[in-house]
């Protein structure tokens, strides 16, 4: 009797215990902790058993070591002489060169695609939907590696280049292009053009204070763009408009001069560029499409002019869609970035594979580069995240 | 003023030529703008199709040997002829090659049963297990008097498939786990699933890739390896079920408040909730992103080339590396490129057919 008693009296609160959801919910918890927590711990263990093991260092001390090994282009000064620490900063900002250039011809290309998509041309349309399914329906590094051997096995040697315009050299060796030669001018130039875009800037704020203060439209954009355009020009005028430019020419086995563009960081961009494109194209026509065509006749029937109803009517609704899913994009064309490793472009994850192999210190460097990658996807997306903050609608 | 009549009432009457040069006119030269493009599009079509068609047929040998190639411009198809089998299985020992063939068979069959929706049940994933079971038993052997094929040797599109589906078929629960996981109200369980979803969303593939060949070794204990083919089939269902969490998410974000509190005010328990109620509404409606995360596996499973496994991309690698056919390394990518466009492709198609098809019932 006393038996059933306490037995019932002990499983009546542990059943209540059971079905009682605040205590079910510290439960799972404790035991995803305890879970999560037993296997970092086991993993921890495990790691520093073995690199004791097998005498393999451990902490950042390396990156102060000397790097001796080479990289075959830089945008910073370097040398093997250099330490590890500055290879990994060229790496940095091989991969940020390649994606950020990449992300902008993406975006051009992309969007030009995304507008012939929505031509009444049904041929351009046709066009549009071929080069798309082709080129997202095949692996990128398939592509990378196609246009890689493309470049180095049927491009000709430096001596027999082509030459498509005048100055512009395309060999196995890579892509050389002219750029002006040095002079005063030109540095004067790029000082008026950031001046200019700050002008324009200043004039376009000047210019909606007043829209609202008085109601008086000022042409901000053109205004701001003769800005813009017009003070680079008047300062290389004033610097005494030089013409030279420094063309790359054949000397002995290479091209000297002007800028080039190595095979694989060519192959890089073009891979890149062309596969990108593909995914912003559909995201620019679903983009257009998304505004009812309401939108665009209402705005005509209240006599605004086309090229405002574009800009005032159509974009910003436009861009609302198009900017999260761009976003996505962008931060593809970061990380595909990577796949620079397999065509031999010295980017992040190809300076951090040699240094591994070199030092041992797999756990550091892959911790190093995945943080740097964490840290450049969580830059873009809460920059476009602060864009996309301004162009949403604000409701009630 | 001609335009005052919309498109769709015109009569349709007329006869076929007559209709034809209408399409034509409204479609192609509408305007002088229009007429321009279309005739420009005419140019760059023709010059791609003349280049294609020039180099894939008109001036291409298809004799089974190279020798031929020598007097053509065009594309060399012996290369197919020679390299398909290494291509399409890899390093696997020429004798048993059926086995090989058998399992692509099996995974391609498995594929198209499952995306008829007659099948849709809990027992689908079971059969799926005992499937697979026997595919790695017809693929590694060592029982049944079948020779043993390591791992390492399995190679071509029966590793590429293999990759892909094995990766969907597990990527798909631990994504349902983790978007489940995110949304719930446990504070902790939540930043254990937010953390994991990030982290893998925010590194390039190819680093998990490398962290699995380079650093996992490290974390098992000495003594203990676990092959290379399945660290990184983990890898890439890991990579891949933090993107799927999210689309899975998206989805269950898009449900009315209203659909949760009906469940909870009928008393439903969260699994019967969840199960009954609110995923099989929210998974309808993000068809189309899972299926393009399921063709991005299916694609990225050819970064496994970098880790040294032979997939369709590391064979076809490895067969133009061969002096003899290095000078044939378009036909080579344009082959593999073909078996990639069609799986795709069909996976895209097959996506709007289900898209449209559940939509119909909602």
């Amino acid at each position: 009797m006393s038996s059933t008693q306490s037995s019932s009296s002990g499983t009546q609160p542990l059943l209540a215990l059971i079905y009682d959801k605040t205590f079910r919910s510290i439960l799972y918890q404790v035991l995803v902790f305890g879970g999560v927590f037993l296997l970092g711990w086991y993993l921890v263990n495990n790691t520093l058993t073995n690199l004791e093991q097998q005498d393999i260092a451990t902490g950042f001390g390396f990156l102060e070591r000397e790097a001796s090994f080479g990289i075959s282009e830089s945008v910073i000064e370097y040398s093997p002489a250099d330490t590890y620490g500055r290879a990994l900063v060229v790496g940095i900002l091989n991969t940020v060169k390649v994606s950020a250039l990449g992300i902008f011809l993406a975006t051009i290309l992309g969007t030009l695609i995304g507008i012939g998509l929505v031509s009444p041309n049904w041929l351009l349309r046709f066009m549009g939907k071929t080069y798309i399914e082709t080129f997202r329906n095949v692996p990128l590094l398939l592509q990378l590696f196609f246009w890689y051997s493309v470049v180095t096995n049927a491009f000709p040697g430096p001596r027999q280049a082509l030459n498509p315009m005048a100055g512009v050299f395309a060999s196995n060796r890579g892509l050389y292009l002219p750029v002006p030669a040095d002079h005063p001018a030109w540095t004067a130039a790029l000082i008026a053009l950031i001046l200019g875009l700050i002008g324009a800037f200043l004039v376009r704020k000047w210019a909606l204070k007043r829209l609202e203060a008085t109601g008086e439209v000022f042409p901000y954009l053109s205004a701001g763009i003769g800005v813009a355009i017009g003070l680079p020009i008047l300062a290389w005028l004033v610097f005494g408009a030089p013409t030279e430019m420094n063309t790359p020419s054949l000397q002995g086995f290479n091209f000297q001069g002007g800028i080039s563009l190595s095979p694989e960081f060519f192959t890089l961009l073009l891979g890149l560029t062309i596969y990108t494109a593909t995914y912003i194209a559909e995201i620019v026509r679903s983009g257009i499409q998304s505004v009812p065509k309401g939108q665009s006749e209402a705005a005509t029937s209240l006599g605004l002019k086309p090229s405002w109803v574009m800009r005032l009517i159509i974009l910003p609704q436009a861009l609302r869609v198009i900017i999260p899913p761009m976003t996505n994009q962008y931060l593809n064309l970061t990380k595909n970035s990577s796949l620079a490793v397999a065509i031999g472009y010295p980017d992040l994850v190809s300076i951090s594979n040699t240094t591994m192999n070199q030092t041992g210190q797999a756990v550091e460097a892959v911790t190093i580069f995945m943080t740097i990658y964490l840290s450049i996807s969580l830059l873009i997306s809460f920059f476009m995240n602060w864009y996309n903050k301004r162009m949403a609608l604000v409701e009630r | 003023m001609t335009n005052l009549i919309p498109n769709q009432n015109r009569p349709t009457t007329g006869s076929a030529t007559h209709r034809s040069w209408r399409w034509v006119r409204e479609n192609l030269f509408s305007t002088p703008l229009n007429s321009v493009i279309t005739i420009f599009c005419l140019y760059i079509i023709w010059q791609v199709l003349s280049t294609v068609v020039g180099w894939a047929l008109i001036n291409a040998s298809f004799a089974s040997t190279k020798d031929a190639c020598e007097a053509v411009s065009g594309a060399c198809w012996a290369y197919v002829h020679q390299n398909y089998r290494f291509v399409l299985f890899g390093t696997y020992p020429l004798d048993e090659q059926w086995r090989s063939v058998l399992g692509s068979v099996m995974l391609i069959v498995g594929m198209l049963v499952s995306m008829n929706r007659r099948f849709w049940s809990p027992w689908l994933a079971l059969a799926w297990l005992v499937w697979l079971a026997l595919l790695y038993i017809i693929l590694a052997g060592d029982v049944f008097g079948l020779t043993r094929v390591d791992s390492a040797q399995w190679g071509g599109l029966t590793l590429t498939l293999l990759l892909a589906v094995v990766g969907i078929g597990f990527a798909a629960p631990l994504a349902l786990l983790l978007a489940l996981g995110r949304r719930s109200e446990m504070p902790f369980v939540k930043v254990v699933c937010v953390v994991f979803i990030e982290v893998f969303r925010g590194v390039p593939l190819i680093s998990v890739l490398i962290m699995a060949s380079v650093m996992f070794p490290l974390f098992l204990p000495e003594g203990v390896t676990i092959n290379k083919l399945l660290r990184a089939q983990v890898g890439i269902i890991f990579f891949q079920a933090a993107y799927l969490a999210e689309v899975f998410r998206g989805g269950m974000q898009a449900i009315p408040s209203g659909q949760y509190e009906a469940a909870d005010s009928l008393g439903l328990g969260y699994w019967q909730k969840m199960g009954k109620i609110i995923l099989p509404q929210a998974l309808r409606l993000v068809i189309p992103p899972t299926m393009s995360t399921f063709i991005s596996l299916l694609k990225d499973t050819s970064l496994v080339v970098i880790i040294g496994l032979f997939d369709l991309l590391g064979a076809t690698k490895s067969a133009i590396n061969d002096p003899a056919w290095r000078q044939q390394f378009i036909e080579g990518y344009v082959f593999i490129a073909l078996i990639f466009f069609c799986f795709c492709f069909f996976m895209s198609r097959y996506s709007l057919h289900l898209d449209r098809e559940l939509k119909r019932g909602m």
